[in-house]
């Protein structure tokens, strides 16, 4: 559909180019400039093509923190897409309830990401937290700061705990838009709640589970705040994600050559799997439309 | 103010959705728009409206070329088939929102509200809010709002599809008498040839994106200049019967010879399909002329006044149309009786070869919707 | 299947009605027979949506009794009660097929595979859905779709009966005619007790051998197309069934002359047949005569009978032409055959006695069949 009035209207899109320039295409290419260059000072640069790149890539720990992160974001997906459809589900559809379980889902979500780390710290340390201390009472020992285990329990209820509200909230707008007729009918047709599930809801929330999996794939496979105030990458390097460790790499050895070739892989990747994600999804629906 | 279109094409994508439209509506003029549902109707009106720009061709109003000018600057009011209101404002403040818009005075404003929805009759409703208004009540709030700025085009695109239908009826006539008063052109589209024949003026056929033909609605009526036309401009739909044209006499069907006499006495000799109205076929004889058809019944609908029966013949569908309501069994024999007279003889190519009215045909491709033929 | 007695419902949407006006069903008491095709027809709001829900079981009603075959299911929800719905939109399991969709009632009863296999394809046989068997059915056509719903309702055996809630509204115009056809069909060869609701009449009367007119909470008539038309027993239905409905004219008797209003003395009136006449002196409350546009007949000289009326507004609407005509101060809208030269000015009314109606503060008071 084309609107015009007269091309004025461009001068109003002018800011925006201003912005995404200064917050992603002159960062990027910043970015793309150290990777092909090693700096050791100002003025004094040498262009190594892709060394830095074969660097990264043959990099022992690097290949660890990302199974690692493969590993987190595929729990994280596992646990907490079909855990939201749940709380979705048994959320109530009308009355009072509505608005108070919408605000309770709503609360995680409001926390600034480093106090989430800092509250569980807290909360599971095992002389004054009241998960920590609680488990360790019966007799369970129970540390995220010497258990690899025990660190990745943690960071898992934590990120559980902060994100699942976010897939049930887009769940449930999935759900509460489908008309009563489909349920209605469905009882006619004496339908199981399961197959109600499995034959409405879940076909009608493919939409919104989409946007759920990318959002929720590409937030985990970034994370960074919370491993790093809850256990700093540790103990050992049994919490060190993608994320942690580029900071290790840029800020704490200040390599900014394979930092900067790292940064463009990790990139690559997640842009890779948010495609390979959608077209799966997209494929399910195709499927149904030409059937 | 006067409107012309001048070889329109819209083209999204790979469609094409209008193809060499040329239009032109006078100062005054009741136009309706008359097609299937996607036949362009819609894009028609939106490029009128100046809401879309017409991929190639010119749009003109009084001789002065406004393809480009946005739509704010042009004096139109639109009436969509949903019912478009503000939901936050008052059925007052929607209906003066345009008039706000253009700065004018309170006291002129409330005038002109008031005296508009009287005419629509929502004046004691003023102090409600659309969701608190039935659907026709709904409809009749957009209207106003479309009429009290005066403009001089009024675009009005299928508005009463989506109302119930005793109150499309009521509406339908107060729309007449509303549009017999204003001064600006009016283009009205529909799906439904009994609205197109209430609303009257002039008629644009159109049929996937192209025009089929324009004039006098009633003209149209009487004289489908193809099949087509034939088609959409008839509902219960035009039945069809093939035939043979002799030097002296025609065939129909399965051997029903009549003599050539009347408006096919010019028929060329060869192969015809000859289209005839529901209300043309009689279950009694009414005249001497008429042939006799015997079949059985397929399906009676009744749509409260009339009664359609569905007969097959020759296997093609024929439908009867007869006044009042009257019960029918699927499956019984019934004769009917075509009267040659209200036969309309249609070419191999689908053009209209004769007609009852024949002289009176004005049916051209390119259409000039020009003369103004406000009856009434 | 079942014949299905309403027994004294009411119903309210609040949970503490005051008065007449909060009950969205006032007092619905009657009794419809096994095997019959009936149409619950009304304009919105009149109630007929949640008469349906009452039917069907999605809606228990606030008082009275519903009865299948004479048992009462008032408390059983709607797969309990055995019954089948067709909604306004297509409801389709979009990730099934065709044949899936069809046999989902089936499988989910339990039958055994191989009768599964042959009521779908008997059902798809019926609609004529046989070819798309095959297909997803999200990717079929609004009118293919719709059918598919109603399968899923013809496929069991067993069911009690077959609600449609205005099952036609997103089937494009110059499809519906075959699926009333496939819908009166159907209801021929297999006699199922269906109940179709709709506020478009054409499809009521198509499809009812009964139709139930409702009109603000209340059932006002139920009858033939055929008595709705010619005897309508509200004034209600006398507006609501024909288009344009039927005139009404309200009116004082003298003798055997039906007086309107405004009407000066000098006026003949409308000549009322004997028994007639004698009916209207009875009557206690607004009495109004009543008749449909088609019988009303004009002349353009002075005639028998007649009443003179002026011209306002002819409409051509193909097949016949409306007049709309002024008669004493009222107006009163005149039918008349494509053809037919319509006079201009001042013209002359005939009321043919046969065809005038009676209504007593809205009842019709000479039925006369």
């Amino acid at each position: 559909m084309d609107k015009w009035e007269d091309n004025k209207a461009w001068f109003l899109v002018l800011p925006v180019f201003v912005i995404v320039a200064f917050s992603a295409i002159i960062p990027l290419m910043t970015v793309v400039n150290y990777s092909l260059q090693d700096i050791w000072g100002p003025g004094q640069r040498v262009f190594v093509g892709a060394e830095w790149f074969k660097e990264t890539l043959s990099d022992h720990r690097l290949h660890d923190a990302l199974w690692r992160q493969f590993l987190f974001s595929g729990m994280v997906l596992l646990i907490e897409i079909p855990l939201g459809i749940m709380i979705a589900l048994a959320m109530p559809k009308r009355g009072w309830g509505v608005s108070a379980s919408l605000v309770t889902l709503a609360l995680p979500l409001l926390i600034p990401w480093n106090v989430i780390g800092t509250i569980w710290i807290i909360f599971t340390r095992p002389d004054i937290g009241l998960f920590g201390a609680a488990i360790n009472g019966l007799n369970i020992t129970f540390d995220h700061t010497s258990s690899p285990l025990d660190a990745w329990i943690t960071l898992m209820f934590m990120e559980v705990w902060h994100w699942t509200p976010l897939v049930a909230l887009l769940a449930y707008s999935g759900l509460r838009a489908i008309p009563e007729a489909y349920f209605q009918a469905a009882k006619i047709d004496g339908a199981s709640a399961w197959a109600t599930f499995r034959y409405i809801q879940l076909p009608k929330m493919r939409g919104v589970l989409t946007i759920a999996i990318l959002l929720r794939f590409m937030d985990s496979f970034l994370i960074y705040a919370e491993p790093f105030v809850l256990t700093g990458g540790g103990p050992g390097n049994s919490t060190t994600f993608l994320s942690i460790y580029l900071v290790k790499i840029a800020v704490g050895q200040f390599d900014l050559g394979p930092a900067a070739a790292f940064s463009l892989i990790y990139f690559v990747i997640i842009l890779l799997f948010s495609w390979l994600f959608y077209q799966a999804l997209q494929n399910v629906g195709k499927g149904e439309k030409n059937g | 103010m006067g409107l012309r279109l001048q070889n329109i094409d819209k083209i999204v994508g790979r469609e094409t959705h209008l193809k060499n439209i040329s239009l032109e509506f006078e100062p005054g003029s009741r136009n309706i728009i008359l097609g299937r549902t996607l036949a362009g109707k819609t894009s028609l009106l939106r490029i009128m409206a100046g809401l879309d720009r017409p991929t190639i061709g010119k749009l003109h109003i009084d001789d002065r070329d406004v393809t480009g000018i946005s739509v704010r600057k042009r004096s139109i009011a639109m009436v969509y088939q949903q019912f478009i209101n503000y939901p936050s404002l008052t059925v007052y403040k929607n209906i003066a929102s345009p008039l706000k818009i253009a700065g004018l005075k309170r006291t002129e404003i409330d005038q002109r509200v008031r005296k508009t929805a009287a005419i629509l009759h929502i004046d004691d409703l003023l102090d409600r809010l659309p969701t608190e208004l039935s659907g026709g009540q709904q409809q009749r709030t957009a209207i106003a709002r479309a009429l009290v700025k005066e403009a001089d085009l009024l675009l009005l695109d299928e508005p009463l599809v989506n109302l119930d239908f005793k109150l499309r009826e009521e509406l339908r006539i107060e729309l007449q008498e509303i549009f017999s008063r204003r001064k600006a052109i009016v283009v009205y589209t529909t799906t439904e040839p009994a609205e197109a024949l209430m609303i009257g003026g002039n008629i644009v056929v159109i049929d996937e994106g192209r025009i089929l033909q324009t004039g006098p609605t009633s003209d149209v009526y009487q004289n489908p200049a193809t099949i087509k036309v034939a088609d959409v401009f008839s509902d219960p739909p035009m039945n069809y019967l093939k035939g043979v044209v002799t030097a002296d006499a025609m065939r129909l069907g399965h051997g029903i010879d009549i003599p050539l006499y009347g408006h096919w006495s010019s028929l060329k000799v060869g192969q015809y399909q000859f289209g005839i109205r529901a209300n043309h076929l009689f279950l009694t004889r009414t005249s001497e002329a008429e042939v006799k058809i015997r079949t059985t019944i397929e399906l009676s609908e009744i749509n409260g006044s009339e009664t359609f029966i569905h007969v097959n013949y020759d296997n093609s569908m024929l439908v009867i149309q007869q006044n009042g309501v009257h019960a029918y069994r699927i499956g019984d024999p019934i004769t009917l009786f075509v009267n040659p007279h209200y036969l309309m003889a249609y070419n191999e190519d689908g053009l209209l070869a004769a007609s009852p009215s024949m002289k009176t045909a004005t049916g051209t491709n390119v259409g000039n919707v020009g003369d103004n033929h406000g009856e009434h | 299947m079942a014949n299905i007695e309403l027994n004294e419902i009411a119903h309210s949407y609040l949970s503490k009605p005051e008065d007449e006006a909060d009950y969205a069903l006032k007092r619905i008491h009657t009794v419809w027979e096994d095997g019959g095709a009936y149409a619950l027809l009304g304009p919105s709001g009149c109630g007929k949506t949640t008469l349906l829900n009452v039917i069907s079981g999605l809606l228990t009603p606030s008082q009275g009794r519903v009865l299948y075959n004479g048992k009462d299911v008032t408390a059983l929800s709607p797969e309990k009660r055995n019954i089948a719905q067709v909604f306004q939109f297509p409801v389709l399991y979009d990730t099934m097929t065709v044949s899936d969709n069809l046999a989902f009632p089936l499988r989910n009863r339990g039958v055994p595979k191989n009768d599964i296999t042959r009521r779908v394809d008997e059902v798809a046989e019926i609609l004529d859905l046989t070819s798309f068997l095959k297909k997803k059915a999200a990717g079929l056509t609004a009118d293919a779709k719709q059918k598919v719903s109603l399968g899923r309702g013809l496929v069991r055996s067993d069911v009690a009966a077959i609600l449609f809630d205005e099952p036609l509204t997103v089937i494009d115009p110059h499809l519906k005619w075959r699926l009333r056809r496939s819908l009166k069909q159907i209801h021929e060869q297999l006699k199922l007790t269906l109940i179709y609701v709709t506020h478009d009449q054409m499809e009521a009367l198509t499809f009812a051998e009964k139709v139930v007119v409702m009109y603000d909470g209340d059932i006002v008539q139920i009858g033939t197309p055929q008595e709705l038309f010619e005897y309508p027993e509200h004034r209600f239905v006398g507006y609501f069934i024909g288009s344009p409905g039927m005139n009404f004219l309200e009116c004082a008797v003298d003798g055997d002359m039906a007086r309107v209003d405004a009407m000066g003395i000098k006026a003949d009136g409308i000549k009322l047949d004997s028994p007639t006449a004698a009916l209207a002196r009875q009557a206690t409350g607004k009495l109004e005569l009543g008749i449909r546009p088609m019988y009303l007949q004009l002349s353009a000289e002075p005639v028998k009978h007649g009443v003179e009326a002026q011209i306002k507004l002819v409409e051509d609407q193909g097949s016949c032409k409306i007049v709309s005509l002024s008669l004493a101060g009222k107006t009163v809208r005149a039918r008349l055959p494509e053809g037919k030269p319509v006079p201009g000015g001042k013209v002359w009314l005939v009321f043919p006695q046969q065809k005038i109606r009676l209504f007593d503060d809205g009842r019709l008071i000479n039925k006369t069949y």
